[in-house]
């Protein structure tokens, strides 16, 4: 019991490790992408001990300010709730990591020095929480957060703050059952809704070249799920909740690091929103042609593969998806305009909503003309 | 007045979808991106550097290369001697339109110069950098060509220049020192006059 408590706890570390210095990392990627972008160059100052490394420090720089501000709380605002709010938004982005995998159980026993840990059971998943419905729990976990978005609005006493927060409901509902009905048609060709289960059943291969990769079997569930994830994120072009530079959002009575943690919250989903594409569509930790004891490539050739490298090449193969997709969010987020309100709304329930619940009703014909689902 | 009917443009298929607007959008910032990632990594290690990666001027290291006829802060044209050039003609002073500079004349010991300035003060929180005082001037005494354009100060003490500064550029406030070997009146020395024309004119 205390084992599998450390085991746990272990992995939970490394993945809020992982996670949040991902985010405060992803504030520099932000800098540095926009300036390329726009023929700039980006913050490049904050040296330590002279050292600049291309504005690295900036972030911890950053923390520090936040950290230091003057926290104001607005005369008439619900103490309370004004600083529950920040506190319910980052939870719930974090909690969301819990369920997905980010690599193949690992079997401690076949690592080099792996038995004399003398585990009781030593298989361990490399995913913190191993829940059987785990993509409802994420969904859960998403929609949870925007209750944070509505008290912040709600608890700052500021007609600009509770439109803001409306506003982002109104959205999150809006595309949240897009989002649902697009992942729909992958539990229904996958026949699960255990991540790693489903990770695991994309390594399959069509006709030995092609991986049956989420993208593969459902490309317009893809595409429904990049367009709704990105209005989950409240990243441009779906930043009608925040609005900064003019609508003003749900956060403009928050100060130091309580609006900071809304900053964060928005950095957090991001990379939430590329692990969950990666793991749905791209085959989560899945490497092509490769099988837990080598690669077998479809011309015939085989490699043998120790148990550890294939662990941590299915490791990196996720990283660099999810890298990859957070990297394409970016430069989304610095290409396109923000929606007009009505044109989202209609995006939400007159384009992305049919479409995704045509995509279910095509997929399960197709299912039953195929007989057994995969 | 006939009414003009606006014809709006109807969106085709493709339009209607979004999508290869999301594309060709796309396309451009991919091309910045890695143009600009490129160009980066290549000037680092000394390729292309005819090809710039960014339009920043990293402005406290680097500074905008100025037009030539650009006016900046005022100095004081030297003679071969190192006294200036000016002779107290107070005809800047007189042209200013802002008022900001302020002349005390002395006398010359070489009679074909006859005037000298003992205070040349030019107050920069009052100058509007019009340019008069330079065209003003019979003798090319003063000029506005030092390129200086950081002029913030913390006070409006600060802001005045006086004869020290305008005569070398490169000092600034505070001066502690004066080396200014012909007589005038200064600051650093209590408003008394400092300095003597021995060795400066001959007699």
């Amino acid at each position: 019991m205390i084992e599998l408590l450390v085991i746990k706890v272990v992995l939970a570390g490394i993945v809020l490790f992982a996670v949040l210095n991902l985010a405060g990392f992803h504030t520099w990627v932000e800098r540095k992408q926009s300036a390329l972008i726009q023929d700039r160059i980006g913050a490049n100052r904050a040296p330590i001990f002279g050292f600049r490394l291309l504005g690295l420090f900036h972030g911890i720089a950053d923390a520090i300010k936040m950290f230091t501000k003057e926290d104001i709380v607005p005369t008439g605002a619900d103490k309370t709730l004004h600083a529950l709010a920040p506190f319910f938004a980052v939870f719930f982005a974090l909690v969301t990591f819990a369920a997905i995998p980010f690599g193949d159980s690992i079997d401690v026993g076949e690592i080099p020095f792996g038995d004399r840990l003398n585990l009781a059971d030593p298989v361990i998943d490399l995913q913190v929480a191993k829940i059987d419905a785990a993509l409802l729990y994420i969904f859960a976990m998403l929609s949870l957060g925007v209750y944070g978005v509505i008290l912040a609005g709600f608890a700052s006493r500021n007609n600009y703050a509770i439109m803001g927060g409306l506003r982002a409901t109104a959205q999150m509902i809006s595309y949240e059952i897009a989002l649902g009905i697009a992942v729909l048609g992958v539990i229904m060709v996958y026949g699960t809704m255990d991540l790693a289960e489903l990770v695991r059943a994309q390594g399959q291969m069509i006709g030995g070249w092609i991986p049956l990769w989420g993208i593969v079997t459902q490309p317009v569930a893809f595409f429904i799920f990049l367009t709704a994830a990105l209005a989950e994120t409240k990243r441009l072009p779906f930043d009608l909740p925040e609005g900064e530079s003019e609508i003003v959002g749900y956060f403009v009575e928050y100060s130091g690091m309580k609006f900071g943690m809304f900053f964060l919250t928005d950095f957090l989903e991001t990379i939430v929103v590329a692990c969950l594409s990666t793991t749905l569509f791209f085959g989560g930790w899945q490497v092509p042609f490769l099988l837990p004891d080598g690669f077998h490539f479809p011309w015939g050739a085989e490699l043998a593969v120790p148990h550890l490298v294939y662990i941590l090449l299915g490791v990196a193969s996720f990283s660099i998806k999810s890298a990859i997709f957070m990297f394409v969010f970016m430069q989304i987020r610095w290409t396109l305009p923000r929606f007009r309100y009505d044109q989202l709304m209609g995006l939400g329930w007159k384009g992305l909503f049919p479409i995704s619940v045509a995509n279910v009703v095509v997929t399960a014909v197709v299912l039953v003309f195929l007989g057994e689902a995969l | 007045m006939a009414v003009r009917v606006v014809q709006r443009p109807e969106l085709t298929f493709w339009e209607k979808l979004y999508l290869p607007q999301i594309v060709s959008g796309l396309k451009i910032t991919f091309r910045h991106f890695f143009r600009n990632l490129f160009l980066h990594i290549a000037h680092k290690v000394g390729r292309f550097k005819h090809f710039s990666a960014a339009v920043t001027i990293q402005y406290p290291e680097e500074l905008r290369p100025l037009m030539s006829r650009y006016r900046s802060r005022h100095r004081l044209t030297l003679r071969e001697d190192k006294t200036p050039r000016c002779v107290g003609c107070m005809l800047c002073e007189t042209v200013c339109p802002a008022k900001c500079i302020t002349i005390v004349a002395g006398e010359h010991p070489d009679p074909n110069v006859e005037k000298y300035p003992i205070r040349f003060d030019i107050d920069l929180g009052v100058c509007v950098y019009c340019g008069y005082c330079v065209e003003a001037c019979p003798e090319d005494a003063i000029r506005m060509d030092t390129g200086i354009l950081d002029l913030a100060a913390y006070s409006r003490e600060a802001m005045r220049l006086d004869i020290h500064e305008l005569m070398d550029p490169k000092l600034r406030k505070p001066i502690d020192d004066c080396s200014l070997e012909f007589p005038h009146t200064c600051e650093v020395t209590g408003g008394g006059m400092k300095g003597s024309w021995d060795g400066i004119a001959g007699d």
